[in-house]
């Protein structure tokens, strides 16, 4: 196991809200690419895939448990693909914290692609939260490149907050999401872009079973001359209901694209989209100077607010 | 003391140069209760901007507490004590009602107290609102009850109040009025409001009225609410006889 620095404790903190790279309950730490330190508690067990990259998490049934299970990148020009799968037994209780930060100081594009599966079984209820974030001060990019893929057993439940913060250069997420009867998701896709920076995201939730629920709610950022795509897709194959709501705010000379999409295979689908781009509104700022904020607070307290 | 001198405010139309506000000149001694009113379309909420910061007089010159603050930013003018209510609040995403009090308010770490405090005042239930976002789940009239709260929260020098009255039902405004007679009873603050009430400009220490970008009567309410009832002041259709009823 490797030691962690300044550097990698910093990083743990913003992605993970772990302390000195501590954290309650069970953990893994992946820094480039070896083990940082695991901790298994009676209810959640760690294990390495022995094939390829990555970890496989079994919560107990019954349990209810907090993990972590953070990746750092510092070494630049380091290129991964992990695969994570999650065994979340029946009726359990889970938190799970994850998140990637890199730091690349050098010249070569870092990227960390991670394949997480989750299996959530009856009546589970799972609360996933993802945190992406860049930093260095190196000409290479840093790259994320997150899929994940969740199947939901009957009663299940999945809360997934996901948020890129600052300084990933290029992502391209894929979430698809499958739902058995009376399962419930809900994806909060917050996303913040910069400089020349690219983000594409496609996800689908699928409503198979009788009263499903399927909820996407994005909300980004553009700034500078990035470039957003988003296409979230919610298919509604039995009686559900599905809402997808993405809200934008363009700045600079950025791009933003947004193409929800729903689709009914049920006559009892209940299935809604709303879409929305636009600069921040001048009332807006105008009214947070009348509290006596400057032009430029006011402007990062609609954002900061925004992207809560 | 605020003090207006030969204010001005034009706009270019494509049939040419149009008038806004013309040559106003107004002194409003501290702590005294004044309301705008007039016909749509008259100068007042112009003229409420323009001491705001959010217009920019064409001319003239506006003095807060003998400092001339015609050049200074919106963001000064507020740190100086001057606050503004818009007629219409805008909304916002992600921000809540006690995260707005919080900024609205000067002090470090609002009290959850205070917060209850200022909502109470514009007749809100604070354990209803204070978590919640203020975007489009909220009625016209509650935004607008908040953007009141704001006012207060910042305890201003001089509160400036565009239609606080407008979208706001019969009750709530019984208790908004009570609010801006208890301020002005205080004595800690100026107060100009834009208002076709007559409750408001029954609380009045002076009403102006507004017409074609001048102040054509200034009075008592005494003196002004029976011209205006009576219909002798010209053309100011927005209040009727139904209206003071």
């Amino acid at each position: 196991m490797s030691e962690l620095n300044s550097v990698d404790t910093a990083l743990l903190e913003v992605i993970a809200e772990m302390k000195n790279g501590a954290a309650p309950g069970a953990y893994n730490i992946r820094k480039d690419s070896g083990c940082a330190g695991r901790m298994n508690t009676e209810n959640v067990v760690i294990t390495s895939k022995e094939d390829k990259p990555g970890i496989d998490i079994t919560f107990a049934p019954g349990c209810k448990e907090t993990c972590h299970i953070p990746v750092i990148i510092t070494e630049s020009g380091l290129k991964e693909t992990v695969y994570n799968d999650f065994y979340v037994g029946e009726g359990a209780d889970v938190l799970i914290i994850a998140g990637c930060g890199i730091h690349n100081c050098g010249e070569d594009a870092s990227e960390h692609d991670g394949i997480h599966a989750f299996h959530i079984g009856k009546n589970a209820k799972v609360k996933y939260v993802e945190k992406h974030y860049g930093e260095g001060d190196g000409l290479g990019e840093n790259i994320m490149n997150p899929t994940t893929i969740a199947e939901l057993d009957e009663g299940a439940s999945l809360q997934m907050d996901t948020s890129q913060i600052a300084g990933i250069d290029s992502t391209r997420r894929d979430t698809r999401i499958i739902c058995a009867a009376g399962a419930e998701v809900v994806v909060t896709e917050r996303l913040l872009t910069h400089g020349k920076q690219h983000a594409d995201s496609d996800m689908e939730i699928v409503l198979n079973g009788a009263d499903s629920k399927g909820r996407v709610i994005s909300r980004s950022v553009a700034q500078d001359d990035s470039v957003q795509v988003f296409r979230p897709r919610v298919v509604g194959n039995a009686k559900c209901f599905g809402h997808v709501q993405c809200d934008s705010i363009i700045m600079g000379s950025a791009k933003i694209s947004s193409v929800p999409e729903i689709a009914a295979n049920d006559i009892d689908a209940q299935l809604i989209h709303e879409a929305a781009i636009g600069r921040i509104a001048g009332d807006q700022l105008l009214k947070l100077e009348t509290l006596g904020l400057t032009p430029e607070e006011a402007e990062d307290r609609i954002l900061k607010g925004f992207l809560a | 003391m605020l003090e207006l001198r030969d204010l001005c405010y034009s706009v270019d139309t494509p049939e040419g140069g149009l008038d806004i506000l013309r040559n106003i000149s107004l002194t409003i001694p501290d702590n005294r209760l004044v309301v705008f009113t007039g016909p749509n379309g008259g100068g007042k909420t112009t003229l409420a901007k323009a001491i705001m910061g959010l217009v920019q007089p064409t001319s003239g010159q506006i003095l807060w507490n003998g400092e001339d603050v015609t050049g200074l930013s919106i963001t000064e003018r507020a740190r100086l004590g001057i606050s503004y209510g818009f007629q219409q609040p805008p909304r916002f995403k992600g921000i809540k009602v006690k995260d707005l009090l919080g900024l609205a308010s000067d002090k470090k770490l609002l009290s959850k107290k205070d917060a209850c405090s200022y909502l109470t005042q514009v007749g809100l239930c604070a354990n209803d609102y204070l978590d919640r976002e203020v975007d489009t789940s909220l009625s016209g009239g509650e935004v607008k009850r908040i953007e009141i709260a704001t006012i207060l929260a910042r305890e201003p020098r001089l509160m400036i109040l565009d239609e606080p009255e407008a979208g706001i039902d019969l009750w709530s405004f019984a208790r908004l009025t009570e609010t801006f007679g208890d301020l002005h009873a205080k004595a800690s603050c100026t107060m100009i409001i834009i208002s076709h009430q007559e409750r408001i400009l029954s609380l009045a220490d002076e009403i102006l009225v507004v017409n074609h970008g001048t102040i054509t009567h200034q009075g008592p309410p005494e003196e002004v609410l029976p011209a205006i009832v009576a219909g002798t002041l010209g053309d100011c259709p927005m209040i009727t006889k139904e209206a003071t009823a």
